[in-house]
């Protein structure tokens, strides 16, 4: 990267540079102009006995930049200044705002090309720096740190060179009337050039040391964010809040001094501006009083020297913004040059003429040692076909991870070779590394999307659609991509309200802008949004045989079982083939039918339009439906126009207010005295221990009898709690049978009345219908597991499976559960999940060598044995490399390397090693 | 009209546990607790099983089954107004026993956290709690000793 500020902007703006100056060189002579219609309009419009006019008679001639235009009166005189005024006016304004618009897009472009180069560093920088920098030092330098770079960026060089002009010109015009004067005026200037940068060195390196404390505060911030646990389990809250307080005791110091020094700067500026006039009052009025000088010609340079001062003070207010602008460059620049930066061609170029391995993994001397000079892995030899199955062994701490890690390529090692299929590992580019090898380590990351995004991620390596011409690309790609999932990949991008402003997903026009725009500004001009995975590297032709192959890839990271849960509760994708909704209504009926043997009576009570269903709720019962959006939310039932014009046709009002009175009467009586925090709340009151107290007065002010006489408010309050009852669950006995009739009436009325625009608002359970907005689960159960009925869920999650592999629907149920979302950082899955499914996308990706640290030890023992056999028996003609925690599952692999201490210290097959006293018998012993 | 509810605060009215109870506390336990039916055969739970809430017989009756070296063996019988489980939620430990449906089983599901509400609210109940576990002791001894004594005789002769 460039180290200088000033070159980085040369380099990339140079020709905007050079035309925004002539921009600003043409607007001058208008500016000019706006500057002397006033003085011609008060001296000749409404003078009129000036002596310099030629005649003080009106009419006179229009003089306009010295050109008589022709004889006016005096008011058309006036008129037409005005009116070029006006005109004036216009013009510079839209000088002033295209030169602004242009920098202010020049220095946005140049802001983002930074941000871009940073960002493109730190997916180069070697995994060990990782150690050294932190998440919290690196965030703000891209985000916050260059963001004023930005505005100085347009302002480089127009302001120097058009401030120093106006200077150039002013002195120019002193020295012109006289050159004593002249020099008068610039006395000063070698002084304040002198003085200034030296404090301003002080302020910058006060500047330096703020950004550098400032770094070390966001770091801090980020460490306590991350281990808030420790903090409060360990009480340290007063240590780490008197630790921040002494950083930030630092940078008010630093900013302090800064404050100190900028403004004795200002001083220093300010009086210096005041001597000069000093001077040529002293001198000046000398020569007049001598005669040698006019008064006219002073007053004249006292008034160019007024011209003189400001263009004076924003070079000095610009110099000190390039001094603090170098110094942000500076800082963060340095902090992206770390030692051994990936060089840029290993990660840009494609693989395209490489070889597929064949042949032998070969190390030959091959160490690495730290940054202090410890050598973890020590000269070691080894060679092994490339297909071969090799387990490593060997106890922590001996160098096992991180020969793993330089197989993978992930570290390089720092002497002897490591060969794959007779290239140098080393030399080779991410874009074989990357495809053609699989890593998974002990603690895997999850990105923050689906599973199936995740296990598709080993597969993103270059937009598809490249190999086409460069210009029509993009709109290749567009076309080939189905809408729905440009939707679904938009919405992670769009979920901010954008305020007007595009992210280029309009149309295909604006597409192609943005990705122009993107060429502009030197940064990825790949289109995120057309379809990146490599269908051919994964082995299959098509989108949908990519599914398959995902749920071939779960099944070996023994996941399957996890994924089909996520599919029972996640939905189909509305827009998929109806003939899976076809098969989950065959699913419900054949379950329908079993639910009739004697094993599961009274297990399930199924949706029936013609009756209550005791075990849903009187919402659900009212609704018959699944509300879709929010004009049904069950919270907001009682608020809704629609809903109490139902209630009062079927008669309901009375009741439900009677209900919602005698609920809240029991809720008060069962948690009023306990303490509002206490969990029995949560879990079964109707009431929440915030509103318990208003609704204990409003019942106790209120007649049983008279309930009709309540506000809406109140009558909202106690009509929206029944809306939750359950009978079976909740055994209140509060809706009795003739209730339960007039909401069967409700129901009625409710379905046929709904006007056209609350259509979609809810969706039917219809026993012949799929129904979308319900889970997989619910659609084939159409109905709801009875409360009191001992293991219900269990008994009938089996037969639901039973039903599913019957109607073969387990792979639609997996492949809704590919939609899973797995949270930040994978949060949402539990952590031997996250690693099964890291394992799985390893295998997606179906490489040629796959490379396991230790990747399956924090699952049970169980698991662990099924994912080695899975693994070792899909990679059957290809590489395995796996470095176990014990050492006796070493058995099934055909090759065992012994590592200990940094050295192979035995290799060969697992009868090879398993010796008596050797160090693989030792590793057994130890288990 | 006498409702489910109301039906369940009368049968814990009748265990002689929660007999110190006022109205409204035997309420909240029967409106927080589950009320649930087995059939014959069924199992409340298994011995190792982790357990986090405790059983009133309701109606039916159940056998608590150990598992011994020597096989499973039934220690007692349970019925109507008895309740089981109290152990694994007191103590934190496993279930120390099955429970097995004798025949149709109703019973009520107190969970841990209700329970223990109760028992930090009542000090008659953790008395009552307390006597019942003194009863059963005193009936393991008796087993106990009954047991050795035919060890002994079975040893003499």
């Amino acid at each position: 990267m460039d180290k200088n500020i000033y070159k980085f902007i040369f380099k990339h703006t140079k020709g905007q540079q050079i035309y925004i100056l002539l921009v600003t060189i043409c607007s001058m002579p208008f500016y000019y102009a706006s500057l002397d219609i006033p003085k011609l309009i008060i001296n000749s419009a409404l003078k009129v006995d000036d002596p310099a006019i030629q005649g003080d008679e009106f009419p006179r001639p229009l003089t306009i930049l010295g050109i008589e235009i022709m004889d006016v009166s005096q008011l058309t005189l006036l008129g037409s200044l005005c009116v070029i005024f006006l005109f004036l006016v216009l013009v510079n304004g839209g000088f002033k705002m295209y030169i602004n618009i242009y920098k202010g897009r020049m220095g946005e472009r140049m802001l983002r090309r930074l941000r871009y180069l940073l960002y493109s560093r730190i997916l180069r920088f070697p995994l060990s720096h990782f150690r050294k920098v932190s998440q919290g030092e690196l965030i703000p330098m891209i985000t916050a740190e260059v963001e004023p770079l930005g505005g100085f960026i347009g302002d480089a060089f127009a302001v120097p060179a058009l401030q120093g002009g106006l200077l150039m010109t002013a002195i120019f015009y002193i020295f012109s009337q006289d050159p004593l004067m002249g020099i008068a005026s610039i006395l000063l200037y070698p002084i304040q050039g002198y003085i200034i940068p030296k404090l301003q060195k002080k302020v910058n390196l006060l500047g330096k040391a703020r950004v550098r404390e400032v770094r070390k505060l966001s770091e801090k911030i980020g460490e306590s964010v991350s281990g808030i646990q420790e903090i409060h389990a360990n009480d340290t809250a007063q240590y780490e809040l008197a630790d921040f307080s002494q950083r930030l005791g630092t940078i008010f110091n630093i900013r302090f001094q800064i404050y100190n020094k900028k403004f004795f700067i200002k001083f220093l500026n300010n009086l210096l501006a005041q001597l000069t006039p000093f001077f040529f009052f002293s001198i000046g009025g000398y020569l007049v009083i001598q005669g040698e000088i006019s008064l006219g010609s002073l007053v004249a340079v006292l008034a160019a020297y007024k011209d003189l001062s400001p263009p004076w003070k924003e070079l000095l207010t610009y110099y000190q913004i390039q001094a603090d602008s170098r110094i942000k460059y500076d800082q963060v620049i340095s902090q992206f040059e770390p030692q051994g930066l990936m060089d840029e061609g290993k990660q840009y170029s494609d693989a395209d003429e490489f070889e597929s391995f064949e042949g032998e993994v070969a190390a030959a001397n091959l160490s690495l040692q730290d940054e202090d000079q410890v050598t973890i892995v020590n000269g070691v030899n080894f060679k092994f076909p490339v297909s071969d199955h090799v387990a490593v062994v060997g106890s922590s701490g001996s160098g096992k991870e991180e020969l793993m890690l330089m197989l993978a390529r992930l570290i390089e090692p720092t002497g002897g070779k490591l060969n794959t299929g007779g290239s140098d590992l080393a030399e080779m580019p991410e874009a074989v590394t990357g495809r053609r090898i699989s890593f998974v380590g002990q603690n895997s990351y999850i990105f923050s999307s689906s599973l199936k995004d995740n296990l598709l991620y080993g597969l993103k390596h270059r937009p598809n659609g490249l190999e086409d011409d460069s210009g029509s690309a993009d709109h290749a790609a567009e076309e080939s991509v189905p809408e729905e999932k440009k939707r679904k990949k938009k919405e992670k991008f769009g979920k901010v309200d954008l305020a007007g402003a595009s992210d280029g997903t309009e149309s295909p026009s604006s597409r192609r802008h943005f990705l122009a725009e993107a060429a502009r500004a030197g940064n990825s001009v790949h289109d995120i949004f057309v379809d990146w995975v490599d269908y051919n590297s994964a082995g299959v032709g098509s989108t949908n045989s990519v599914v398959a192959a995902a749920l071939k890839s779960i099944e070996i990271a023994d996941m399957a079982e996890d994924v089909y849960q996520y599919g029972m509760r996640g939905s189909l994708n509305p827009a998929a083939s109806g003939e899976a909704a076809g098969r989950i209504l065959k699913a419900r009926t054949a379950l329908m039918a079993r639910l009739q043997e004697p094993a599961y009576a009274d297990l399930v009570e199924p949706f029936d339009r013609a009756t209550y269903n005791m075990n849903a709720t009187l919402a659900e019962n009212l609704i018959f439906g699944n509300p879709v959006g929010d004009a049904f939310d069950i919270e907001k039932l009682a608020e809704n126009s629609y809903v109490l014009e139902v209630l009062k046709k079927a008669d309901l009002i009375e009741d439900l207010l009677s209900c919602g009175h005698q609920l809240t009467a029991t809720m008060i009586e069962l948690f009023a005295d306990l303490p509002p925090d206490h969990e029995l709340f949560q879990r079964f009151s109707f009431i929440s221990a915030d509103e318990l107290p208003e609704y204990q007065v409003l019942v106790t002010h209120t007649d049983k009898e008279k309930l009709d006489e309540l506000g809406d408010e109140d009558r909202t309050r106690l009509m929206s709690l029944p809306f939750k009852l359950i009978p079976a669950r909740h055994r209140l006995g509060l809706i009795d049978e003739a209730m339960q009739v007039k909401i069967l009436e409700a129901r009625r009325i409710f379905h046929e009345d709904l006007p056209e625009d609350l259509q979609n608002s809810v969706e039917m359970f219809d026993h012949e219908k799929y129904n979308s907005s319900a889970t997989l689960q619910d659609n084939i159960l159409f109905g709801k597991v009875a409360y009191g009925q001992a293991q219900a869920a269990e008994k009938i999650g089996e037969l639901v499976a039973e039903v599913v592999d019957v109607q073969d629907l387990r792979a639609t149920v997996m492949e809704v559960g590919l939609d899973y979302q797995a949270g930040i950082a994978g949060s949402r899955l539990s952590a031997t999940q996250r690693q099964k499914l890291a394992i799985a996308r390893a295998v997606m990706k179906r490489p040629e060598v796959i490379v396991l640290s230790e990747a399956t030890v924090i699952l049970e023992a169980a698991a662990q044995a099924r994912i080695l056999d899975n693994v070792l028996q899909e990679f059957s003609a290809q590489g395995v490399v796996w470095s176990l925690h014990r050492a006796s599952d070493a058995e099934r692999f055909a090759h065992v390397l012994v590592m200990k201490n940094g050295r192979v210290v035995e290799n060969g097959s697992f009868n090879d090693v398993n010796q008596d006293g050797s160090a693989f018998r030792e590793l057994m012993e130890n288990e | 009209m006498a409702t489910d509810l109301q039906q369940d605060v009368d049968l814990l009215r009748n265990v002689p546990l929660f007999r110190n109870l006022d109205a409204a506390k035997l309420k909240l336990l029967a409106f927080t607790s589950e009320r649930l039916t087995y059939s014959a055969g069924d199992n409340l739970f298994l011995q190792g099983d982790s357990g986090d809430s405790a059983y009133v017989i309701v109606e039916g009756e159940a056998d608590i089954i150990i598992d011994t070296p020597g096989g499973p063996i039934t220690v007692a019988t349970v019925k109507q107004n008895d309740w089981v489980g109290e152990i694994a939620i007191l103590c934190d430990v496993p279930r120390t026993a099955t429970i097995t449906a004798k025949s149709k089983l109703t019973t009520l599901r107190i969970s841990k956290d209700v329970f223990f509400q109760l028992i930090m609210q009542f000090p008659q109940m953790s008395v009552e709690v307390m006597r019942e576990l003194a009863f059963r002791l005193e009936r393991t001894n008796r087993q106990l000793q009954e047991a050795v004594g035919k060890l002994k005789e079975a040893g003499a002769a």
